[in-house]
């Protein structure tokens, strides 16, 4: 079971830096997909301890919504608005893979200086989720476009939701379900402002912002 | 059930406004509010008497902490929703409107969908003023942006909706990274032997925990927590530099939703710092979080003196001081000591001054249709009530006497002096002294003068636009002049609760 884990959080990692590459849209929305499925399976596969009906209610909701309803619901945006599918990132494509290879290697050293809290984080998880955290902003920051910084966004959510994992048997299942609910209406609402923008700028580009300034 | 009901009355109110038909939904909204804050006093009344309410199966257990940022939200709250329905009654008699930066025309989102907003806006800051369960309270500070947003976008133009995304989206990673705070807090008090798990009242427990592991190798996750906190609420604050969203909302909004962000939205991110410094004092960690509290609190108040010395967009050089008055907040609260009642005395005066100063920027706005401080000259004679609101205002924001900001601008000033030194009052005093130069002369130009030919001369000051501000003007007045003994007890509790 642990390798098995093992494997899933590889390829989260590997989904992180496919992304940072990505020069398109829907691939970004693919590989947010695949990381939400990823995610689910990671709950499916708990290290400390038994499998419980509650891992198995939060991974299906996982799974509903990050694996298949965020991103069948952006793809909608994307092909309403006919958005062009290239991301036009705003620091090319070889500065945000060095940077999030440079996060890799952070959370690789940081995991090995921070004091273990015993039995908690399986191996790799925590550099990991830490380096889904930081391509995440890289996306926010790196992206002209609206719908990849969206999906920067649900990236950062992932990462913390990776790094929250281990802590589920502690807490109630509510408190996780809300913050699903409250990710899925943070999506709807930069979903609805997003066609706002498209309607008053004629485009989605951020870059067009220069209205507000000192 | 009164607990329950502070929290459930918004949010009826919130779902009602949707029912179709023409309708006052604007008296609703006004009914609302004054019943918030009528709940909110009665609670409030209860809890000096010696009562620990509790609601929804232990959800809601406010303390006396959470109460006063609870009041200033149902008191702005009552202010913004009187002045709501004047302001929209102006707007509905705009049959042309105009984008005042670029001239192009737009048009407003629903009334319906604004109102609603407003109502689950002020629901989600009851949850996290009233709340012990730090999930809840990021759940609520987040959905304050949801229900904030689109409060935002009720003028549907291009500068709005710039506003409107970098409102969204920084704020959004912000508080995911506050998120990321919560879990490396569950992480330092991680113990598998624990027979269950903490309950609603996290705080407390969370407090019991770190007591145990003062002095373990826990205190460094400890801390890494309370630095995602500090960044991720401190973002949603308008902590220098991650300030960045602040100017560009509050001057894109409509005036009474600038008020409450800046006024009740700001508090509630504080209160979630706040959270994480009670947290780490009871692991005597109180030194560290204390001094991070007040290297970003002299940050944002140099920031803000940066940005407001040559301001000439009056709405924008109103969110500035707010990220000053959150830099003073930042630095009471880290100092500690007497700057905590001192802390406490700001915020309630702040947020009761920067609601009103908006309020009358927006009276300001409706008559000259420009956001520049060089087109609006002769308040005094042109807009009577307003400029004599808007110059008692600036005296008031800047700390002059006799209001109330002069009596917590002073009492923070002594709580340094006696815990944190003489260069931190040196960056103190400057700040507020060139915030005090640079404030005063746009707003004099403002006041003084002749007004301009040149614009329309077919407004009047409706009692909806000036009484509220008004109100709120003799409110901090009383303040300066008086704290009543309730209050003070209040204050005192609360400070209390931050080590006092």
């Amino acid at each position: 079971m642990s390798s098995l884990f093992q494997f899933v959080i590889l390829l989260l990692l590997i989904t992180d830096l496919i992304m940072l590459w990505s020069g398109r849209i829907l691939m970004l929305i693919r590989l947010s997909a695949v990381q939400g499925a990823l995610l689910a399976a990671l709950l499916l596969l708990p290290v400390n301890g038994a499998l419980d009906a509650e891992h198995v209610f939060l991974a299906a909701a996982v799974f509903a919504l990050k694996g298949v309803g965020f991103p069948v619901f952006l793809r909608h945006v994307c092909h309403k608005l006919g958005i062009e599918p290239m991301v036009r990132p705003r620091l090319g494509r070889m500065y945000p893979m060095v940077a999030g290879l440079a996060g890799l290697a952070f959370s690789l050293w940081l995991e090995g200086r921070i004091p273990a809290v015993v039995d908690l984080f399986p191996p790799l998880l925590f550099p990991v989720a830490l380096t889904t955290l930081f391509c995440g902003l890289i996306l926010v920051v790196g992206c002209a476009k609206a719908l990849a910084q969206v999906t920067g966004y649900l990236v950062v959510e992932n990462g913390i939701f990776i790094l929250g994992i281990p802590l589920m048997t502690e807490g109630s299942v509510w408190f996780e379900l809300s913050i699903l609910l409250d990710v899925f209406a943070a999506i709807f609402v930069m979903a609805i402002a997003i066609n706002h923008i498209n309607s008053a700028f004629d485009s989605i580009d951020v870059a067009r912002f220069r209205n507000l300034r000192d | 059930m009164t607990l329950a009901l502070i929290l459930l009355v918004p949010l009826l109110a919130g779902l009602l406004m949707f029912v179709p038909g023409s309708w006052p939904r604007r008296g609703l909204l006004a009914l609302t509010a004054l019943t918030h804050l009528l709940l909110s006093a009665l609670t409030l009344r209860d809890m000096l008497a010696g009562a620990r309410p509790s609601a929804l199966f232990g959800l809601l257990q406010p303390d006396m902490l959470g109460m006063v940022f609870l009041l200033l939200a149902a008191t702005l709250f009552t202010a913004a929703s009187f002045y709501a329905v004047g302001y929209l009654r102006e707007e509905d008699k705009k049959h042309v409107k105009r984008d005042i930066q670029k001239g192009q025309l737009f048009t407003n989102a629903p009334e319906t969908r604004f109102l609603s907003c407003l109502c689950f806006f002020v629901t989600a800051m009851t949850l996290v003023t009233t709340t012990a369960n730090l999930g809840a309270l990021w759940v609520g500070i987040e959905l304050t942006t949801l229900a904030s947003a689109p409060l935002i976008y009720f003028h549907r133009h291009q500068s709005s909706m710039e506003a409107t995304w970098k409102y969204l989206m920084i704020c959004s990673v912000g508080i995911a990274l506050a998120l990321l705070g919560n879990i490396l807090m569950s992480v330092a008090f991680h113990n598998p032997a624990a027979s269950s798990p903490e309950g609603m009242d996290q705080l407390s427990a969370f407090m019991e925990k770190a007591r145990g592991i003062e002095g373990t190798d826990r205190v460094l996750w400890l801390k890494a927590a309370f630095i995602f906190l500090l960044v991720g609420y401190g973002t949603k604050m308008g902590l220098a530099p991650l300030h960045t969203w602040l100017p560009d909302a509050h001057s894109q909004a409509p005036s009474m939703v600038s008020g409450m962000l800046s006024g009740a939205l700001l508090n509630c991110a504080l209160l979630g710092i706040l959270r994480g410094h009670q947290i780490l004092r009871a692991a005597g960690l109180g030194d560290f979080s204390g001094k991070l509290l007040v290297f970003f609190g002299l940050l944002s108040m140099i920031t803000a003196a940066v940005f407001i010395v040559g301001q000439g967009h009056y709405k924008r050089l109103l969110a500035y001081s707010s990220v000053e008055h959150m830099g003073i907040l930042a630095l009471a609260f880290g100092v500690g000591g007497g700057a905590l009642f001192g802390g406490m005395l700001h915020a309630v005066c702040h947020s009761l001054t920067k609601c009103m100063l908006f309020l009358v920027a927006g009276n300001i706005l409706t008559r000259y249709h420009s956001l520049s401080s060089y087109d609006v000259r002769g308040l005094r004679q042109d807009m009577p009530l307003s400029g004599a609101l808007w110059t008692a205002g600036f005296l008031a924001i800047v700390g002059s006497p006799p209001f109330g900001l002069f009596v917590s601008e002073f009492t923070i000033l002594k709580g340094i002096f006696a815990n944190a030194g003489l260069s931190v009052a040196f960056i103190y005093l400057a700040a507020l002294a060139v915030i005090f130069v640079g404030m005063s002369i746009p707003v004099l130009r403002m006041a003084q003068g002749t007004p301009p030919h040149d614009v329309p001369m077919d407004y009047h000051e409706s009692l909806f636009s000036v009484l509220p501000p008004a109100a709120l003007c003799l409110m901090v007045l009383g303040l300066g002049l008086c704290v009543p003994t309730w209050l003070t007890e209040t204050l005192n509790r609360a400070a209390a609760l931050l080590g006092a």
